[in-house]
């Protein structure tokens, strides 16, 4: 009942619109079309200058009301880089903005038509042209210097010294792998995968599996100040790795180990303090479409100090002694694809 | 063969036409109802075709969108209307997740391959290329006829997968494998894929017969004395958007006939080391990045497909109501060439993420933010034509105005995103979809309004209601700026784009009431293109009579020829040109244009460039 009430209604106000429209027509025939026209010209002039203030004022409250909701300060070196760079292209981006928009409503508003007015016949000029062909280009060349600078320092090579995670995207988590004591990741290969006790596929021939420990849940544990150099993988579809507070980002690929380092530099314990939300958590977000539930694909990040990570790390069982022998024996022997291991990449570098 | 050898044949044919046309009387005329409107090869009425056609995708794609916005704005209500729409899929008026990405896909593949490619160049390549260049139709009518025909077959495979049991594609218009290759992936990977795979295909031969019609035609057709240098800017950009089209679309076809091998031929172009489904795949050996350098070597220069044709529309509506020539003519063409060149080299923006090789980032980064260079010529170029003009505001202006604005407003956070290091946070979030919606989406649109109210007159000889069209316009620059402008901000705090709902996000759940206040504008910038529509159409029959050749005092080919020209454009023969198109200067009479039909004076040189 209440839609159809709905469907009546929105019906009535086009009927309603429509004549509103049709009067216009007739109340130009009785004023004379020309004296309408006329008239109706001058006020969408100044619905320019409306449209003008209606434009910035919106932005400004916009502004206003959205930079409270906004991130926190960036956790990481590379964000502090990245907040900086943003800063800088917006606000050249909000100036041009402003000028352009200032140019484009005034301008329209003072040479509204006016009778008898012959426009100024403009066709070209060289040197105009030239001025805005070079200002914007060696603008952007400052941009591009800037924005390729901090890229080659995000992309570098992890330093030395650097943790070494991995995180496996599947539909719907993230799963994450910590070397152990030995300090490297072993071989894994994905016909060795299977739900009960190998979800990544780790190849139990490399001993270097065997300290691996496997968070199942995706829980990313990592060290104030310490950087890490996660190793990104997927099982099944493209996810994406997105670290939205360390303004960090990138894609997990059937078949393809990509990589991506930064420096934590808040705990999560401090950026509470610095939130004022005791319920601070910072979160990885599945930035790649990957099916039903990628809305959901949530992983968390903890970061500490080196204390606590190690206290953590001491209290988790390596992968390998989670599986019971008898499991082991069975999947040895019935391994349809014995030259897995052969093809395995190993992720040691 | 010269050009006015050409011309002589097709004149001849048409005399030849014309005169079998008067022997055989009125009775054919009307047996000949499905040539002249549905099997037609007039571009005029296939033009119109494209338009019609357009609007229906429009409307199912924006009602997609008012769908999946009542879903982001209100996660936690039911609505009635979501399951009168779409049945079990939003079974007690709450939308599955998995129709949800099948409505976010479908909606941006109708709205950029059906709606502004297909319908954009569609109509106005067809509708002004022979009018403005004085040619009495395209060079191949026939293959024409084709091209709307086989669109109208592709669109009605993509409108059939809205129906079949396990739903549409939804893997997002971008359709990555491995996600849209693997039917255990996702329900609507399953036939709905094949289907969107199979009219996509379809989608891309009926724009080629087009673009290659538009491009022959330009080159061969033009009338005696309309050189390259005297065409209106819209023929200009929609030469090049044909070109653009002609290399880029046959890469998609290999992305989409790969597809297909990988989903039923077993082959592993795009796949590799996959477990899914609780068994390992096979397939060992493929990219699934090759999959996107293939579909973004066309999706890139798409964008430039689609907002090219609005650029000529506007320049050319911007022209004739500001009473000025358009400035910068030469600099306008070039600045085109520009960006049809480099639209070829940026393609690789979109995967700075995807695990590509930085240095290959840090020369696309390079080669993307160059793009900015000739498109802020263009609106330096744009704000000093109505400089010290003499405006008056037709809608058409109106929309030409507002595609400035919100062209410049989208135009600039490309500069962010087409930085690599700032991409690397704003990939795939709500800032993305502000930029590309403002600055492709929104502003053809506004170009596209533009034109359909500055050549309303030409189509159907009446003019369409002025307070309607005002109307429109002030919602839908406003609401666009409401729906797009916070958006940007959720994008800044790295709210990902194509997700369902973000009630479990401690990051991302603060902007529910932003997300309200979107959808609400949303739904009513939606309820005003239906205003636009009842315009449109009401106005064919009921709107006021153009009583003048030509209505807005243009220079341009078109309004000289009659009020409701019939197919072969002129009735007597084309007329000659002998100057450019944007003569609007005093002409001595008190008039302030002289139409391209006017021989030059003697005193008289070409003027402009």
């Amino acid at each position: 009942m209440s839609g159809l009430l709905l469907v009546v209604l929105v019906v009535l106000t086009y009927i309603i619109l429509f004549q509103i429209a049709r009067s216009s027509e007739i109340i130009a025939q009785i004023q004379g079309e020309e004296a309408y026209d006329k008239k109706r010209n001058k006020y969408l002039s100044y619905s320019m200058i409306a449209l003008m203030v209606v434009l910035f004022v919106g932005a400004y409250y916009c502004h206003k009301y959205l930079m409270p909701l906004m991130l926190p300060v960036a956790a990481s070196n590379h964000g502090v880089e990245y907040d900086w760079l943003f800063n800088v292209t917006t606000i050249l981006t909000l100036i041009v903005f402003f000028i352009t928009h200032v140019m484009l409503f005034v301008f329209a508003y003072i040479y509204r038509r006016k009778e008898n007015k012959i426009p100024f016949h403009f066709a070209h000029n060289n040197k105009l042209e030239i001025i805005w062909t070079t200002v914007p280009a060696l603008t952007l060349a400052i941009l591009i210097a800037l924005g390729l600078k901090t890229w080659f320092t995000m992309t570098s090579d992890a330093p030395k010294g650097a943790m070494r995670i991995e995180i496996v995207g599947k539909q719907f988590n993230w799963i994450t792998r910590y070397p152990g004591g030995d300090g490297v990741l072993g071989k894994r290969y994905y016909t060795n995968i299977n739900e009960k006790d190998n979800i990544l596929g780790l190849d139990w021939e490399d001993s270097k599996t065997h300290d691996d420990i496997v968070i199942p849940n995706g829980e990313l544990h990592l060290v104030k100040d310490k950087p890490v150099e996660l190793i990104i993988g997927s099982r099944d579809v493209v996810h994406d790795v997105g670290l939205p507070h360390f303004r960090m980002k990138m894609d997990a690929v059937p078949g393809i180990t990509s990589r991506m380092w930064f420096t934590p530099t808040i705990t999560t314990e401090e950026m509470k303090a610095i939130t004022g939300n005791p319920d601070f958590v910072y979160e990885i977000a599945c930035d790649q479409m990957c099916g039903k539930g990628h809305y959901s694909m949530r992983g968390v990040v903890i970061v500490e100090t080196q204390k606590e990570y190690d206290a953590w790390l001491r209290k988790q069982k390596s992968y390998y002694s989670q599986r019971s022998v008898a499991t082991n024996i069975e999947n040895q022997s019935t391994n349809e694809n014995p030259s897995s291991s052969k093809l395995s990449m190993n992720l040691k570098k | 063969m010269s050009n006015e050898a050409i011309l002589d044949i097709h004149n001849q044919q048409e005399h030849l036409h014309d005169a079998h046309a008067d022997h055989s009387g009125h009775t054919e005329h009307k047996q000949h109802f499905i040539n002249k409107y549905i099997f037609s090869m007039d571009h005029k009425i296939i033009s119109k075709q494209f338009l019609i056609t357009a609007m229906f995708w429009a409307v199912v794609g924006g009602l997609m969108s008012v769908f999946f916005r009542i879903q982001l704005g209100f996660p936690e209500d039911t609505f009635v209307i979501l399951q009168k729409f779409l049945g079990d899929w939003a079974h007690g008026g709450k939308m599955d997740p998995e129709i949800y990405y099948g409505l976010v896909t479908i909606h941006g593949t109708v709205l950029v391959f059906f709606v502004l490619t297909g319908g954009l160049s569609g109509t106005f390549s067809n509708m002004l290329i022979p009018l403005q260049i004085g040619a009495r139709d395209m060079a191949s009518p026939f293959l024409n006829m084709l091209s709307y025909w086989i669109f109208a077959i592709s669109s009605v495979i993509m409108f059939a997968s809205l129906f079949i049991a396990t739903g549409p594609a939804s893997g997002g218009w971008t359709t990555y494998p491995p996600l849209s290759a693997l039917k255990e992936a996702s329900m609507g990977s399953g036939l709905g894929v094949d289907l969107w795979l199979v009219s996509m295909a379809l989608f891309i031969v009926s724009s080629l017969l087009g673009s290659l019609n538009y491009i022959v035609t330009i080159l061969n057709m033009r009338t005696k004395g309309m050189s390259m240098n005297r065409m209106p800017l819209t023929v200009w950009s929609f030469l090049f958007t044909a070109i653009v089209g002609v290399l880029s679309f046959p890469v998609l076809v290999s992305a989409v006939v790969l597809l297909i091998f990988d989903r039923h031929a077993g082959t592993s172009f795009f796949l590799s080391e996959i477990f899914i489904a609780g068994k390992a795949l096979p397939n060992v050996g493929g990219s699934a990045i090759l999959y996107q350098h293939l579909f973004w070597f066309l999706g890139h220069p798409e964008v430039y497909i689609i907002i090219l044709p609005t650029m000529g529309i506007v320049s050319e509506i911007l022209s004739v109501h500001s009473r000025k020539p358009i400035f910068g003519y030469v600099a306008m063409i070039i600045s085109m060439i520009g960006i049809t060149f480099l639209s070829f080299l940026v393609w690789a923006h979109h995967m700075f993420v995807s695990g590509m090789s930085p240095f290959v980032g840090s020369v696309f980064t390079l080669l993307t933010l160059l793009i900015a260079i000739p498109s802020s010529v263009k609106v330096f170029n744009w704000l000093t034509t109505i400089w010290r003009g003499n405006i008056k505001f037709t809608p058409a202006m109106m929309f030409a105005i507002g595609f400035v604005s919100v062209f410049i407003s989208g135009g600039l956070t490309g500069l962010h995103v087409g930085n690599s290091s700032l991409d690397v946070h704003l990939h795939d979030t709500y800032f993305v979809i502000a930029h590309f919606h403002l600055v492709m989406g929104v502003a053809a649109f506004f170009g596209m309004f533009a034109g359909v109210y500055h050549w309303f007159p030409k189509m159907y000889g009446r003019q369409m209601n002025n307070t309607l069209a005002y109307i429109h316009f002030f919602v839908s620059f406003i609401g666009a700026y409401v729906i797009f402008w916070p958006m940007h901000y959720e994008g800044m705090a790295g709210m990902p784009r194509r997700y369902y709902e973000y009630t479990n996000w401690e990051s991302f759940k603060q902007f529910g009431e932003i997300n309200q206040v979107i959808s609400i504008a949303a739904i009513i910038v939606f309820f005003a293109q239906l205003v636009f529509l009842l315009n449109f159409f009401v106005s064919i029959w009921k709107g006021k009579k153009v009583t003048t050749l030509n209505p807005w005092q243009a220079t341009t080919l078109e309004w000289t020829t009659p009020i409701k020209p019939e197919h072969g454009n002129w009735e007597g023969d084309i007329p000659e040109v002998h100057r450019w198109a944007y003569d609007y200067k005093d002409n001595g009479e008190g008039g302030d244009f002289i139409p391209q039909t006017v021989p030059l004076k003697e005193s008289e040189k070409d003027s402009g460039h």
